[in-house]
């Protein structure tokens, strides 16, 4: 489905720029719903994979304090034009999305 | 994370094992590994000693926060971290004032560059605090951030 990822790699010099932005409540658990006062229910990214060509490059761990939609950039050298970037998330929930895209 | 829904989750991990055979997920990003009792420690000092195994840090000039001064929204603080040291192991984005302030951690690859970016919310006017694990040993760098609405709660 890969519908909340949006991400491009770009290689400049010997070193390849990842930038991603995924689609995310990112709720921390500590709102109240304004109409019914209870809390909304924590629900946020734990884990986001990032490999290039299948091997990982960057573990992101992440807790509640990262913010709505997540944006997540970070860069490697060793890639080459065309190689693969994937990225992949798992949530508190155990929901999960992925996304291959190609080094430009 | 609920302690009936972590229940829930390890029942389910027959579901989650057929997930990793099916390459859907890679085993180094099962539930398992992610540093709870870090996300949740309320302080940073303890925050950083599960996850590093010590809270004391070197402070280093070779470590820059990139952040804004005065931060309009703290739902949205654009936070990078770039570091010249050479081995970089890990990176973690500490909001030293939020009720729970370790906000992200990144493990790197050898051939991952020592910079990260994200954006991360702010309860309040705090330092942002970047460690950096490399060789073994953990520095620190700190940029104060001033807040003017917090981005917790509502």
């Amino acid at each position: 489905m890969a519908k909340s990822i949006r991400a491009r790699a770009t290689l400049k010099g010997d070193t390849v720029t990842v930038k991603a932005l995924i689609t995310h409540t990112m709720e921390t658990g500590l709102r109240k719903d304004e109409k019914t006062g209870k809390k909304i229910p924590a629900h946020f990214i734990q884990e986001v994979t990032c490999a290039h060509n299948g091997k990982e490059v960057v573990l992101a761990q992440w807790g509640p304090a990262v913010s709505k939609n997540p944006y997540l950039s970070y860069q490697f050298t060793g890639g080459k034009s065309g190689d693969d970037v994937s990225i992949s998330w798992v949530d508190n929930k155990g929901e999960k999305d992925s996304l291959t895209t190609k080094i430009k | 994370m609920q302690r009936r829904t972590f229940l829930k989750g390890s029942l389910a991990s027959g579901t989650v094992a057929v997930a990793v055979s099916a390459g859907l997920l890679t085993p180094g990003a099962v539930m398992a590994a992610w540093p709870k009792t870090a996300f949740e420690a309320e302080d940073m000092q303890k925050a950083m000693s599960d996850l590093f195994g010590s809270a004391q840090t070197t402070p280093s000039d070779d470590i820059s926060i990139k952040a804004p001064d005065i931060a309009e929204n703290g739902a949205v603080v654009p936070v990078s971290v770039e570091t010249g040291i050479g081995g970089v192991e890990e990176i973690a984005i500490i909001a030293e004032k939020n009720g729970t302030p370790l906000a992200a951690n990144f493990k790197l690859a050898d051939n991952a560059k020592g910079y990260v970016s994200t954006r991360i919310k702010m309860a309040k006017t705090s330092n942002v605090i970047a460690v950096v694990k490399a060789g073994g040993k953990a520095y620190s760098a700190r940029k104060e951030v001033k807040v003017t609405i917090g981005g917790c709660g509502g």
